[in-house]
């Protein structure tokens, strides 16, 4: 057990001679929901795939539950990535299955139920599904885990915005309350409320990691208007519209 | 009563003062049971820390307590529950007064207008 359940130091990932992150230090604690917030081309996702281990850093550390990443992380790590990754012929409960087989921690009943709440029927094939459909399965394929650390990577973007609400009370009412959700986006003044911090990432650096509650007592200004204000796009010099 | 949140303000205590509205209100009536942390806050949206940090105050202001048994209960303390009553009512004639001088009211013209209304 460790104090933090993610911890990074001096990470750095570059693909290529493409600097992604640029010396990442990050400590998050458990039983939190973090928002991972940042521009396009931020960083968000490269850190997140290095947390559950899909690619590795050029330089410096990170473990998860004081462990380094590797089955011992992966066990208790649920992730959703930013694309869909299932053959289209198999149905919810094909998925279901196999990850029943894969997690030890996956609870087939609260699938089942939370797929009758977000109303998807479980029986049909994965090609039969709108895109949104196939967000609300994966959402659920990784929810239905009692892990300690869940990653989600955009989990909202391809929702309308009632959706969008009925999710984000899925992941409010469905994490382990242990754990601890990361959640990448750019749709902030949609997640802000449910989140506990939030670390806004620019060029592959950490800006700013501050709860959500001190960034509005301190600003007066929600998150979304200091991410506005911090990230406004600057015409490049001499350019001009 | 919906839970209306603003940009402004930290959401937690924005929670604290629904929570003591939906109280005077009778939504929570003296001596009864708050709801759960996790059903509150996904009913308001929010993270259930911020919730857990708004019934937090709620009780330091001595309008619930926490019940080893029965969990968390509204008090049945009428004088505080009339305290935070007129505190409310306070902030509501503040707020009607501070407007009225925008319009151009002085405070006698604006106490007597309420009065007027009903007889309209």
């Amino acid at each position: 057990m460790s104090d933090y359940l993610i911890q990074c130091r001096g990470l750095y990932k570059s693909y290529g001679l493409r600097p992604a992150l640029r010396g990442v230090d990050l400590a998050v604690g458990p039983g939190r929901i973090v928002g991972l917030l940042g521009p396009n081309g931020s960083g968000k996702t490269t850190l997140i795939k290095l947390l559950c281990g899909l690619i590795q850093p050029t330089t410096g550390t990170l473990a998860v539950d004081g462990s380094a990443i590797g089955p011992y992380t992966k066990s208790m790590v649920s992730y959703l990535p930013d694309r869909m990754y299932f053959a289209s012929w198999m149905k919810a409960v094909d998925l279901f299955d196999l990850f029943r087989d894969f997690y030890a921690d996956f609870e087939y009943e609260k699938a089942i139920d939370m797929c009758r709440s977000l109303g998807v029927e479980p029986r049909d094939r994965l090609k039969a599904m709108s895109k949104g459909t196939k967000e609300k399965v994966q959402l659920v394929l990784v929810m239905a885990r009692s892990a300690r650390l869940y990653l989600l990577d955009e989990p909202i973007a391809g929702v309308d915005p009632a959706a969008r609400d009925f999710i984000l009370r899925t992941i409010l009412t469905n994490y382990n309350e242990e754990g601890t959700v990361l959640i990448s986006t750019h749709l902030i003044s949609d997640v802000e409320k449910v989140l506990d911090e939030a670390i806004f990432l620019k060029e592959g650096k950490i800006m700013l990691h501050e709860t959500v509650d001190n960034i509005r007592e301190k600003e007066g200004k929600s998150v979304d208007a200091l991410f506005r204000e911090i990230f406004r796009a600057e015409p490049m010099e001499g350019g001009g519209f | 009563m919906d839970w209306k949140l603003e940009d402004d303000r930290p959401i937690w205590t924005q929670l604290t003062e629904q929570l003591k509205r939906r109280i005077i209100a009778g939504v929570y009536p003296p001596g009864s049971k708050l709801p759960p942390v996790r059903e509150l806050a996904a009913e308001a949206g929010v993270n259930p820390n911020t919730m857990q940090r708004a019934l937090a105050q709620l009780e330091q202001d001595g309008l619930a307590r926490a019940d080893r048994t029965a969990g968390r209960l509204v008090t049945q303390d009428a004088e505080a529950l009339e305290a935070v009553r007129t505190a409310q009512a306070r902030v509501i004639v503040q707020r009607y007064l501070n407007e009225m001088a925008e319009l151009g009211y002085s405070r006698e013209e604006a106490g007597l207008l309420p009065q007027k209304e009903e007889t309209i």
